[in-house]
């Protein structure tokens, strides 16, 4: 047997933290459109999802990539790379929004939280194009062509669904009960945030809860729905973004992780 | 389209995609959509994904009137022994550009 891997850990500085909360938002959300694949209700829309979670890898590689590379500035040695921290982080290590991890759920519910994810990283991207940090702002450059064609897909689909049949608004209407309360850690703003909008590395999450909630309203108004009443439960404070996850995550995991543990260091 | 084994599914679209250096659009291929919003977002999906266009088109495929194959002989034919058509006998100038 070769010698197993251990868990690799990166940097903690702020910097690093707040490219990999980007970085792991959009590596989870892509693994769970990733079990769309041969699942979707029509071939178009198949391979609709699976552009999309291409694409959102190709956002977490960069993402992950540069975060290493911030990680080793700070700390020296060499730079751990994408396969290392997408494959080989323990749980705590993970830095996405809770929201990105909870199950692929019915259509609706996959429908309903790209348009949310969507827009939400449509307006972090427009913000990150003028990022202090050159590299980001190349990143973001890129990605917010992407996430644009992604709200307008997922919002299309959303109207769609709220303006169709007694099953598909019931299925919608259930589905953002259900994510609602996710939202609201999207929008939190920590020491992290702090240190981002201090050095013009990016915008502070909770700078964009107003852009994001009038995109929103204006959305589930057009199919139908209204924004739900806040409820007792808020995923907020300890949450995914600081590393404390839902129960979905380790067996999220288990699947992303299987092949780099199984056979350390394959590559295609 | 009154075939009973479609009545459940959406109309078919054919698609055009014109590419990077192409200067008319070719048929690719066909799809199912709802509509034309989701029909070009599908053919957007579907069939430029690996950088084949700059520009979609679609239209129904029931709105595409084609020649009866059972015609060919008699539409196309004629056409095999007129090679004088073909404008090779002529020297073009440079001035007309990709005809």
């Amino acid at each position: 047997m070769n010698e197993r891997p251990s868990s690799i850990e990166p940097g903690r500085s702020p910097a690093v933290q707040y490219v990999l909360r980007l970085g792991d938002a959009c590596l989870i959300l892509a693994q769970r459109l990733g079990e769309w694949c041969g699942h979707a209700p029509v071939l178009e829309e198949d391979i609709a999802l699976t552009n999309t979670a291409l694409d959102l890898i190709g956002q977490a590689r960069a993402l992950l990539t540069h975060a290493g590379q911030l990680s080793a500035a700070e700390r020296g040695g060499a730079a751990l790379d994408e396969d290392q921290l997408a494959f080989l982080r323990e749980e705590r290590d993970y830095l996405n929004p809770t929201l990105v991890e909870l199950p692929r759920g019915d259509f609706a519910l996959t429908t309903l939280r790209n348009a949310m994810v969507a827009t939400w990283l449509q307006l972090l991207w427009q913000r990150l194009g003028a990022s202090s940090d050159a590299e980001l702002a190349g990143i973001a450059a890129k990605a917010v062509k992407e996430a644009r064609y992604h709200q307008r897909h997922a919002a299309d689909w959303v109207v769609r669904l709220g303006d169709g049949t007694e099953e598909s608004k019931r299925r919608l209407a259930d589905a953002l009960q259900e994510l609602w309360p996710y939202s609201a850690e999207l929008f939190e703003t920590d020491a992290v945030d702090e240190y981002a909008a201090a050095t013009g590395l990016g915008p502070r999450w909770s700078d964009l809860r107003q852009e994001w909630l009038s995109q929103m309203s204006a959305l589930l108004t057009e199919a139908g729905l209204a924004i739900p009443a806040d409820v007792p439960f808020r995923s907020t404070g300890r949450t995914g973004r600081t590393g404390q996850h839902s129960e979905h995550l380790g067996y999220l995991l288990t699947d992303l992780q299987y092949l780099q543990r199984a056979y350390p260091g394959g590559v295609w | 389209m009154s075939d009973p084994s479609q009545a459940n599914e959406w109309p078919l679209w054919e698609v055009f995609v014109r590419s990077k250096s192409g200067l008319d659009h070719k048929h690719c291929g066909s799809l199912h959509a709802a509509d034309a919003k989701m029909a070009i977002q599908a053919a957007r999906d579907v069939y430029t994904r690996r950088q084949e266009g700059t520009s979609v088109w679609v239209v129904r495929s029931d709105q595409i009137i084609a020649s009866d194959p059972g015609d060919k002989s008699m539409y196309f034919d004629p056409m095999v022994d007129k090679v004088y058509r073909h404008p090779t006998f002529y020297q073009l100038p440079q001035s007309v550009d990709q005809m």
